[in-house]
């Protein structure tokens, strides 16, 4: 009882957050909060099937970009398509697509839920790392689509003057659903499931667990979340192009997700922080550098070199990332029942 | 099509599917013994033929240039295993491929800062990019090569698999590398072997690859090491032949596809992609596994 009043505390508590900074904060501060907010969804849902499913993937870009597309297809008034799409006319299910702003991300959740279905059936079939290599060619496929059916996305000028109904308000709450959703995963029957299938398949299939549904459910949901990010990252950019989706958009993910702890929620939410930030503030590695009067020269490229180092090195040598596979709250209680049992003897 | 023309694509596909081929041998060797997608080993594939560029730049002649890209390629293939992958045996296999995510990564970049991301004339000599016409066929000295050259790189590997103590080291880690260990075999340096022959075929791969497309560039090893995958998928991963059988098929097809739909062009990349899903759905253990648990070569 007293965890759930702390909860729905903690709850209004991050609302009211959300809707001060909304209306508080200028508009440089809130794009790197917005920025921060869709790639704390997007690492959250990436999350959930790498570090509590343990099942190597590397979709979020693929998923992303469909998002992103059907967001975008569908939030665009019909005369600004019919002038955007300069190479062919667009398809006439182009056309015939609309909805406001709240139906659009879901049925860009949606769509990218159902493409994870398709993707489930020849993937969790096989045992093994198949997941990993079936995803990265995904990603490229989809790309190779984007630019090849210009009825559809306009190639590679991609789409443009998407509404941007984007906000804060809209972002932030979108993140705190995708966040409280995961815990409730996680605690909840399917979440032991998932874990169970990253510990020891064998075993679980031994205990009655349906590993491939456990899969397909835990794909599927990484990719619904993913798909409303990418209808959020669309508007919120008001253009998109198939060069944004590349694989770098996966590796940022992964990399915060590795830093926060495979299979910890709250640990993720921190390394989004951490690496948004950290990413900016590397930005120096790109640019010009003097050491010792002698000049570097213009890099960009080189944070990446150094963000793909500190993976490895965080593989090798804290591989349990800032919190391992347990959320802040465990932490912090294990540490306050300690000291409690040392002061009060037998309390 | 014309008899000429589907023979003159036969001749393409051959050179395309023994490039494919070159490259998969090294995805199912690896994947063999230590169960493991190198994500990297397209890059290194990627790394050899970049040496050879730069060797060549450097004012050496082309075959000694090929040498520093094979012997590079194996050098950047065998620490990748002993700095990234060794510490990991141990791990669980996620924490694997993250790394090796995290080395082909690191690769692509490293190479993009200090080349930069601009195609780059490969400079392949004369004697191997001349046309010989015979009737109707155009047919390009590599168009002959690169096929001999693959054949005759398959036999030595499958001596070495088949027929030296080395070789049948190879084939018992892929069943059970305790076991081997208590024959008082030296797994690790056998496990360095199986780097440094699939980065040396991945090498000669990708200077096949810039020789035929004549241009190199840091990123040239994704799509090439994906259906390279796709290939060894296919043929049946852990297996040899089967790798060298799937990047023919896929080699094939590729090319014959876009002969015979002009239309599909621009999706070349994809066929493996969907070769890939097909083999998972129908048929996981590929043309010649039998079952992806056990190792076989």
């Amino acid at each position: 009882m007293q965890k759930l009043i702390t909860n729905i505390l903690l709850l209004i508590l991050s609302v009211y957050l959300i809707y001060w900074a909304h209306s508080h904060l200028d508009n440089y501060t809130l794009s790197i909060l917005n920025n921060i907010g869709i790639f704390a969804i997007l690492a959250l849902s990436y999350n959930l099937i790498n570090g509590v499913t343990g099942q190597f993937s590397l979709e979020p870009n693929g998923f992303v970009a469909i998002g992103a597309y059907t967001a975008a297809l569908f939030l665009i008034p019909s005369e600004t398509k019919m002038d955007m799409f300069a190479l062919v006319d667009p398809a006439p299910v182009v056309m015939q697509m609309h909805a406001g702003f709240l139906p659009a991300l879901l049925i860009a959740g949606v769509t990218a839920s159902v493409i994870a279905l398709l993707l489930s059936f020849p993937v969790f079939r096989v045992r093994g790392d198949y997941l990993a290599i079936v995803t990265l060619g995904f990603g490229f496929i989809i790309r190779i689509f984007a630019m090849n059916k210009p009825a559809y996305t306009n190639g590679a000028m991609g789409l443009n003057d998407i509404p941007g109904n984007a906000n804060f308000l809209w972002i932030g709450l979108i993140a705190v659903i995708t966040f409280v959703t995961m815990l409730h995963i996680i605690s909840s029957r399917f979440g032991r499931a998932m874990k169970a299938v990253r510990d020891d398949e064998d075993a679980a299939i031994a205990m009655g667990v349906n590993t491939f549904w456990i899969k397909t459910v835990a794909f599927m949901t990484s990719a619904f979340f993913e798909g409303v990010g990418g209808g959020l990252l669309a508007s919120f950019l008001t253009t998109i192009s198939p060069d944004q989706f590349t694989f770098l958009l996966t590796f940022q993910l992964l990399i915060i997700i590795v830093l926060g702890g495979l299979g910890s929620m709250s640990g993720t939410l921190l390394a989004t922080i951490l690496v948004m930030g950290g990413m900016e503030w590397l930005r120096f590695l790109d640019d010009d550098m003097e050491i010792f009067g002698y000049h570097t020269g213009a890099h960009p490229g080189m944070r990446m070199v150094v963000f793909a180092i500190l993976l490895v090195i965080m593989m090798l040598f804290a591989r349990k990332g800032l919190f391992g596979d347990k959320e802040i709250s465990d932490t912090v209680r294990k540490r306050i029942g300690r000291r409690q049992q040392t002061a009060g003897g037998d309390a | 099509m014309d008899f000429t023309t589907f023979l003159q694509q036969m001749i393409n596909g051959f050179s395309l599917g023994s490039m494919y081929a070159l490259i998969a041998i090294g995805y199912t060797m690896v994947y063999g013994v230590l169960r493991l997608i190198n994500f990297a080993h397209g890059d290194i594939m990627m790394v050899g033929a970049f040496l050879v560029y730069l060797a060549h730049a450097a004012g050496l002649s082309f075959p000694a240039a090929v040498l520093v890209g094979v012997l590079g390629a194996i050098l950047v293939g065998v620490l990748t295993d002993k700095v990234a992958y060794k510490p990991l045996r141990e791990a669980p296999k996620i924490s694997l491929l993250i790394t090796a995510i995290g080395i082909s990564f690191f690769l692509e970049n490293l190479f993009n800062v200090l080349f930069g991301g601009v195609p780059r004339a490969f400079p392949a000599p004369d004697y191997l990019t001349q046309v010989i016409h015979i009737g109707k066929l155009y047919l390009p000295t590599t168009a002959l090569v690169i096929p001999v050259v693959t054949l005759l790189i398959l036999a030595g590997v499958l001596w070495v698999l088949y027929r030296t103590k080395y070789g049948m080291a190879i084939r018992a880690l892929a069943f059970d590398i305790p076991t081997v260990k208590l024959m008082g075999i030296n797994a690790d340096g056998i496990i360095s072997l199986v780097f440094a022959l699939g980065s040396a075929l991945a090498a000669v791969g990708g200077i096949f690859y810039a020789i035929s497309y004549p241009s190199i560039d840091p990123l040239m090893g994704i799509i090439v090491g994906l259906k390279a995958f796709a290939a060894a998928v296919l043929g049946g991963i852990g297996s040899v032949t089967g790798a060298v059988l799937g990047g023919f098929i896929l080699g094939f097809t590729e090319i014959l596809v876009v002969a015979a739909f002009p239309d599909l062009g621009g999706y070349k990349d994809a066929f493996a992609f969907f070769f890939l899903i097909l083999v998972l759905l129908f048929r996981p253990t590929g043309i010649m596994g039998e079952d992806l648990e056990r190792g076989r070569f």
